[in-house]
């Protein structure tokens, strides 16, 4: 029964897919991707409206206040009336502008995010896209965006967006260093780039009841921290939105775009954010495994989006607490901080499979993550880096 | 029908030539600069190519190439710039013609 | 692996390739260059060879493109326009398309079809990096490395 319940989807795809054992080979494999490339538009673009509503919500309470409650029952149908206002707003397109490059720029951005989209496995049985190299082609294609927010910025002709743009490229490219080198850790270990053998390398319990996920080894907590840091970044969230400093450059790369365009950005960015975090759970949260043995009755899908929901909270929370970051600071700490650690985290866990992967293992990675943090810290010198600013200009 | 290793031969070529077109004709140094990774994409092309149509090898001789030399025209790209940057520096101009001094 | 996929994808690589060779904006000439490796990489994808698709698309497109179009934007003055092809590169672009067609079409021994064999994985890749391939692996992280300082010298601020 539970087995049903867990392949539901599979089964009903199977079911589809039986009306047309007629017709040839290449009819059923374009049918099928197409199957797949609507449930996962559906999915995540009904997430996309829930996440902006509840995003809405949740920083209200953190603000004391109630957040849109006017539309619909609790405001959940907020997302629609956005969506329609958005569609019949105007479509400003400056005159100065690179009117081919402005175009393309929304269109290529929320491509590349959607594509990220389709490497991970949601539950058992069910990546949409499988192939050898999984998590190359996850970067391969998050490495587009930033192509994507140059056009933007380029196309737009505008000063904030070219400085928006300019800042969104300098810290994406000095953050997707370290977001590759902790997931390096991860593949090493596997001795895999395909997302599915990651997930089910992770299977199973340590003493009965630890589940085996990355995350409870030091270097895995330690490259889930690094990577979750950078994800913050590469995704563009407050304290990292430099890039659209509302208060600084107006919107960044977006102050030239309207309407319906600047909703494909808005959305580019939350899929974005969807898929980062999906890669996250996939890599070190244990993908769709249940954490307690006896719950794993619940179907897979579920904790995967268990997880997701509970790291886009996280994400929600970070915003609605911390302040915006300087570009300086954010520079510094991707270079002097973030990256020693990260190749910190391949090392601790070579020693880790090498000592044997066992709690003598997690020992010795442990004592390696804690001299280079301690190292980092002293050499750093925190203390006066984060003393009192002195203010030269704006008195 | 399958396609032959004539027809993949004759797209590297085209590339190739294109690129020459570029580095040749242009006279700013980034477009210089994209003719030369467009040559090396399209000897890229010929290794796999080669490698897909002849008898199976261990290890993949073809595909190492390719990834070596995709490592290689990244680092020359980003050399490549740096002169590009330090020239405009000096000169003010990235035109490969107005460069014609010896003396800086 | 058909001939009408691999003729589709070349048309729009070469177009991209040759738009990048003769349009006058720098900006609009690297977007048509980064379109034409995409193409370049789906005929790796095409040939079986997924692994080095990924890595020139992961390569070109997030790195090299990513540092023109900066280059670029810091050599700002000159943006403006380049003149188009002039007729002697022209020329010899097409005597050298010209010679190596003919050459491919005179040699049978590459008139050949694709040969079934196994599908080259990461793994494979990974374990002749590591054994018959650690020379020049090494040599190649040596070489990058002395691009990047190299790179940062050539573009530090001169002192007066």
């Amino acid at each position: 029964m539970s087995k049903s319940i867990d392949q539901i989807f599979v089964y009903a795809k199977h079911w589809l897919l039986t009306w047309l054992t007629a017709a040839p080979g290449w009819i059923i494999q374009i049918v099928s991707s197409l199957i797949n490339i609507f449930a996962l538009l559906g999915v995540f673009l009904t997430l996309f409206a829930l996440m902006s509503v509840l995003e809405r919500k949740i920083l209200g309470r953190i603000q004391n206040r109630y957040g849109p409650n006017r539309v619909g029952p609790f405001g959940l149908l907020q997302p629609l009336a956005d969506g329609i206002k958005m569609l019949i707003k105007e479509d400003i397109v400056p005159a100065r502008a690179d009117k081919l490059v402005h175009f393309l720029a929304p269109i290529l951005i929320a491509a590349a995010a959607i594509l990220a989209l389709g490497v991970i496995p949601y539950g058992r049985n069910m990546t949409p896209f499988t192939i050898d190299g999984g998590i190359l082609f996850f970067f391969a294609v998050g490495s587009t965006t930033e192509l994507a927010v140059f056009m933007a910025g380029w196309g737009s002709n505008n000063k904030f967006s070219m400085l928006g743009a300019m800042r969104a490229i300098a810290q994406m490219i000095s953050y997707e260093l370290p977001l590759i080198i902790t997931v390096l850790p991860v593949v090493m270990v596997v001795g895999s780039l395909t997302p599915d053998r990651i997930v089910a390398a992770q299977a199973g319990y340590t003493f009965g009841f630890v589940p085996r996920w990355f995350v409870f080894t030091p270097w895995g907590a330690t490259a889930f921290i690094l990577f979750f840091v950078s994800g913050l970044v590469e995704s563009n969230r407050t304290p990292f939105d430099v890039p659209e400093g509302e208060s600084e450059i107006v919107a960044g790369h977006m102050t030239e775009y309207s309407g319906f365009k600047y909703a494909t950005f808005f959305m580019a960015e939350y899929i974005g954010m969807f898929a980062i975090t999906g890669l996250a759970a996939t890599l070190f949260l244990g993908g769709w495994h249940s954490p307690v043995s006896a719950l794993e009755f619940i179907p897979s899908y579920v904790w995967f989006f268990a997880k997701l929901s509970a790291l886009l909270f996280v994400y929600i929370w970070l915003r609605g607490t911390l302040p915006r970051t300087r570009i300086d600071q954010i520079m510094n700490f991707a270079w002097k901080f973030i990256l020693p650690m990260s190749f910190t985290c391949v090392i601790a866990a070579a020693v880790w499979h090498y000592a044997g992967r066992g709690l003598r293992g997690w020992l010795w990675s442990l004592v390696v993550i804690a001299i280079v943090y301690t190292a980092l810290s002293m050499l750093l010198d925190t203390q006066r880096k984060f003393a009192p600013r002195v203010y030269r200009f704006a008195e | 029908m399958t396609p032959t290793l004539q027809l993949f031969l004759i797209i590297s070529a085209a590339l190739f030539s294109i690129g020459l077109l570029a580095a040749l004709s242009r006279r700013h140094a980034i477009f210089i600069l994209i003719g030369i990774e467009m040559m090396l994409a399209a000897a890229n092309l010929n290794f796999i190519a080669f490698w897909r149509f002849s008898p199976q090898s261990q290890p993949p001789t073809g595909v190492m190439i390719a990834i070596f030399s995709i490592a290689i025209a990244a680092a020359e790209a980003a050399v490549g710039l740096a002169l590009v940057i330090a020239v405009y520096r000096h000169y003010r101009t990235t035109n490969v013609d107005h460069l014609n001094q010896l003396k800086g | 692996m058909s001939s009408a996929a691999v003729v589709i994808i070349a048309i729009l690589t070469l177009a991209a390739a040759l738009a990048a060779a003769t349009l006058q904006k720098l900006m609009h000439a690297t977007l048509s260059f980064a379109v034409a490796l995409v193409g370049v990489a789906a005929l790796f994808f095409l040939l079986g060879a997924e692994f080095v698709g990924l890595v020139l698309v992961f390569v070109y497109i997030g790195a090299v493109a990513v540092l023109i179009v900066f280059t670029i934007l810091l050599t700002r003055r000159d943006v403006g326009k380049d003149r188009a092809a002039n007729w002697g590169g022209a020329f010899l672009a097409v005597a050298v398309f010209g010679g190596l067609t003919w050459a491919i079409l005179k040699t049978q021994s590459v008139a050949v079809v694709a040969p079934h064999i196994r599908l080259v994985t990461v793994k494979r890749i990974g374990e002749a990096l590591m054994t018959s391939y650690v020379w020049p692996l090494q040599c190649v992280g040596l070489l990058l490395t002395a691009a990047l300082i190299g790179a940062l010298v050539l573009v530090m601020e001169e002192k007066p």
